[in-house]
């Protein structure tokens, strides 16, 4: 379909020699999310030059390509056809592959109402820790065959497997898109606006708030936009439209680009901000659901605030990585973290300790 | 499995009455009886006895004490499955979730119902209705099935193209283990470490049982029109299919039938369907009414672009719910024209449907059995229908031999083995067709990182290598598939 190249033979020679040699690796791919999870120690194992969208019908509304495959090149193939990924990976840097998208399991703005990274993932073709080729899943909508060890894999950071290739599923884009803008000085009463809407049958695609002002995309026909945003009210954003978006995505707004501590808060979407991060300047995105926060904050606090609504704690930049970044396990699923990390890998030599200590 | 001795079924009904009531244990062969089959009815088994727990705290207990005595558990929700995953283990427990049938909680702000495992699917609905919300996944047994066995199976629907399935439904779950533990996965938005959860859905049984489930709630939609158009072939319809989904346009349903089925929804039901059509395609769009209004006129264009012999569309509900009643009413109607019938569950890209109807008709005539198909044409989701006679010695195996032979064709064809309905004890010879020994020993070694003395739903879903070995020999040795009597592990 693209340019590619396969280096599957060479990733499996090398993934089998480490783990005879119990050596660890350090899964490489665009690099543009190095900063995300903790450190690991390692050799690196680049999957980058393994690459090459395999095969995508977009009447099947399938996508299948190996994970070196950047993300920008599948979009512009995708955009051929008036499709894309539904769950807006961000880019960041700019050299990231769909296979550190699922790996990392982040989404975009689109994230609450289209789906999340898992949400799109069919079918995985994976090294386990010893080397051996494996597929699960495939390139069908439905399959239930077998344990669904495809969307365990997302968000995995590399620790159960090295992907070698992703079939998702994509979406059509919209007719059309509009942004609107509404002020709104108070954080908590936009949460409160961003769920009432989204319990009314209209296009979100993406609703966040930041220093007064919220935004709400909707993404329908042109009819259903202007109806959608003459129910809704507020002023069409000309000025920010689809870039805002993007810059939220890849957190090249300004918020995002001080050099200080950045959190990632997950919570339910209509959750009440917790009093210790009260003070900490916020960017409120997915409707509620993800709230950046920035500074120096308590981290057992927070941990323990966000535990108590139903949510988590990730400390996303500018931490040390040697440390923990996500937010503690109960000990029964750590422990059951460390039995499955073992089932792949027995000799704990992928992206060792990337998610937690042990993993 | 082995195990180090064998409890008796008196002595072990006297261990679960100290903590369950009288009545919540079934012990007497005549009650038994009732949980001897799930939906796939051609398999039964009387368990050793069946416990119905009335609370988590009950259901870690009930787990507890079968992993310290050795006995096998079977989870089982209403028991609508159909592909005998709820079948009983000969010296294990049933474990029902009935009695746990309580919607906990609707959040309205959050838009999630928290819901024990035995509430039943149209339930979870039926509580968020005032809120104009509705819980998206509908499999066919909505009326019946449970949250719990829905999160086993990973069930799907009819809605599943636009909806998604209950792995895209679920928010969190709480989770008993066969130590007695429990696990609390997922989460909103999402969870720290790795999804748990999305292992957890479709995952039979094999791992824990669920006592507490989250559930996503959508918005009803604002409008919904149903189109039905007319087609004098399998091809053309599939090509409407994938010309609609092409145009950008994803439809909250999009389902065929070919004239077997036809015919026999129509002999019963009288839907009015044309009964001189190859394959009629039934188009649902929902939104907001703008929107619905313009994919309605650009699905009609595209029949007609695509040879349609008739499009209808639904002029009200009433109309609406006639052009859905004889698809819903397919299995029933099909039941009526044939003593009995085996509903298969391949999945396949759509672009092969002309090509696996063609080899299913040719594997229908080999056989010298009848098949009507319905068709999540949307999704790729095969439900050929094999009508058949338990009463004549040798059909049902023939049957069997025959729903084998279109699973691997859905194989070669780039698909799988079940799309929604779950291997059970019923695919489970499929699955080594599907998968490597390497890929089998991988889903063996996650089963253990949860049950390590393997106690949940034995015999299910994932075969041994042992029992694959035996099954690719039979393929290669015999012209004729069969599935003689093997033993479940």
């Amino acid at each position: 379909m693209t340019d590619g190249a396969d280096m599957e033979s060479d990733l499996r020679q090398r993934v089998r020699e480490a783990h005879r040699a119990r050596e660890p690796l350090r899964i490489a791919g665009g690099a543009s999310k190095d900063f995300y999870g903790r450190a690991v120690e390692g050799a690196p194992l680049d999957i980058s030059a393994h690459r090459g969208v395999l095969r995508y019908d977009p009447a099947e509304l399938v996508l299948s390509a190996r994970a070196g495959t950047r993300i920008d090149e599948i979009e512009t193939l995708l955009g051929e056809h008036r499709q894309m990924l539904g769950f807006e990976p961000p880019r960041f840097s700019g050299g990231a592959t769909i296979g550190g998208a699922l790996s990392a399991g982040l989404a975009g703005p689109r994230r609450p109402y289209a789906g999340a990274v898992r949400d799109f993932v069919l079918g995985v073709k994976i090294l386990s820790g010893k080397g051996e080729v494996m597929r699960f899943g495939g390139e069908v909508i439905k399959n239930v065959a077998g344990f669904d060890l495809a969307r365990l894999m997302t968000g995995a950071l590399g620790t159960l497997g090295v992907l070698l290739e992703v079939s998702l599923r994509v979406i059509p884009r919209p007719q059309a898109e509009r942004t609107l803008l509404l002020e709104q000085p108070n954080a908590a009463e936009a949460v409160a606006c961003f769920n009432r809407l989204a319990a009314r049958p209209l296009p979100l695609s993406a609703a966040a708030w930041h220093d007064g002002a919220a935004r709400i995309r909707l993404s329908a026909s042109e009819a259903g936009v202007a109806h959608a945003a003459a129910a809704i009210g507020g002023e069409t954003d000309n000025s920010a439209g689809e870039n805002f978006w993007r810059q939220l995505r890849d957190h090249e707004l300004p918020f995002f680009t001080e050099r200080r501590k950045l959190w990632r808060l997950a919570l339910p979407p209509a959750a009440e901000l917790p009093a210790c991060a009260a003070r900490a300047p916020q960017w409120i995105d997915w409707g509620g659901a993800q709230r950046w926060l920035a500074g120096d904050l308590d981290r057992d606090a927070l941990c323990a605030a966000a535990a108590e609504r139903g949510g988590h704690v990730t400390c996303f930049r500018h931490f040390d990585p040697r440390g923990e970044v996500f937010q503690p396990l109960a000990p029964a699923a750590r422990a059951l973290h460390l039995r499955l990390k073992r089932a792949f890998d027995p000799a704990g030599i992928l992206n060792p300790g990337r998610l937690y200590a042990g993993v | 499995m082995n195990h180090p001795h064998h409890i008796s079924r008196g002595a072990l009904a006297r261990r679960f009455r100290k903590f369950l009531p009288r009545e919540s244990v079934i012990d007497r062969p005549d009650s038994l009886r009732a949980y001897e089959c799930d939906g796939l009815s051609a398999y039964r088994e009387a368990p050793l006895l069946v416990a119905l727990p009335e609370t988590p705290e009950q259901v870690r207990r009930a787990l507890r004490l079968c992993g310290e005595l050795g006995v096998p558990v079977v989870s089982r929700g209403a028991g609508t499955g159909l592909s005998g995953g709820a079948l009983p283990h000969p010296r294990g427990v049933v474990l029902s979730v009935a009695k746990m049938n309580a919607v906990l909680e609707i959040d309205a702000a959050n838009r999630t119902a928290r819901v024990q495992p035995g509430v039943r699917n149209l339930a979870v609905s039926e509580a968020a209705r005032d809120l104009n919300l509705f819980y998206a996944p509908d499999p066919s047994s909505q009326i019946a099935c449970t949250i719990g066995g829905n999160i086993a199976e990973n069930a799907g629907g009819v809605h599943c193209l636009k909806y998604g399935l209950t792995v895209h439904n679920v928010v969190a779950a709480k989770v008993a283990t066969i130590d007695g533990g429990l696990l609390a996965l997922g989460g909103a938005p999402d969870a720290p470490g790795l999804d748990l959860l999305a292992l957890l859905i479709g995952s039979e049984g094999m791992l824990g049982v669920v006592v507490e489930a989250t559930l996503k709630l959508l918005p009803r939609p604002e409008s919904e029109r149903v189109l039905l158009g007319a087609f004098d072939s399998v091809e053309r319809a599939a090509d409407a299919v994938a010309a609609i989904i092409a145009a950008g346009i994803i439809p909250a349903g999009i389902e065929m039938m070919d004239n077997p089925a036809i015919l026999a929804a129509e002999d019963f039901i009288q839907a009015g369907y044309p009964r001189d059509a190859a394959a009629i395609l039934l188009c649902e769009v929902d939104g907001i009414e703008a929107d619905v209004a313009a994919q309605t006129a650009a699905v009609e264009k595209i029949f007609a672009q695509h040879g349609a012999t008739e499009t209808r569309i639904a002029r009200d509900e009433r109309e609406r719910a006639l052009f859905w009643s004889g698809r819903k009413g397919a299995l029933p109607a099909v039941g009526r024209i044939s003593p009995d019938y085996y509903c298969i569950d391949g999945s396949i890209p759509r672009r092969q449907i002309g090509r696996v109807l063609a080899g299913i008709s040719r594997l229908a005539g080999e056989a010298g059995l009848r098949i009507a198909n319905v068709f999540h044409a949307g999704d790729g989701n095969l439900h050929p229908l094999i009508l058949y006679d338990a009463g004549t010695p040798g059909e049902l195996e023939k049957t069997e031999a025959l729903g084998a032979k279109i699973l691997e064709l859905c194989i070669a064809a780039g698909g799988t083995i079940t799309g929604e309905h779950g291997v059970g004890v019923e695919k489970i010879g499929g699955m080594c067709t599907q998968f490597s020994d390497a890929e089998l020993a991988q889903f063996h070694a996650v089963r253990e990182a949860f049950d390590p003395s393997r106690l949940l739903n034995p015999g299910k879903a994932i075969p041994t290598l042992a029992r694959c070995a035996e099954h690719n020999a039979m393929h290669v040795h015999r012209g004729q598939l069969r599935f003689p009597e093997l033993e479940r592990m």
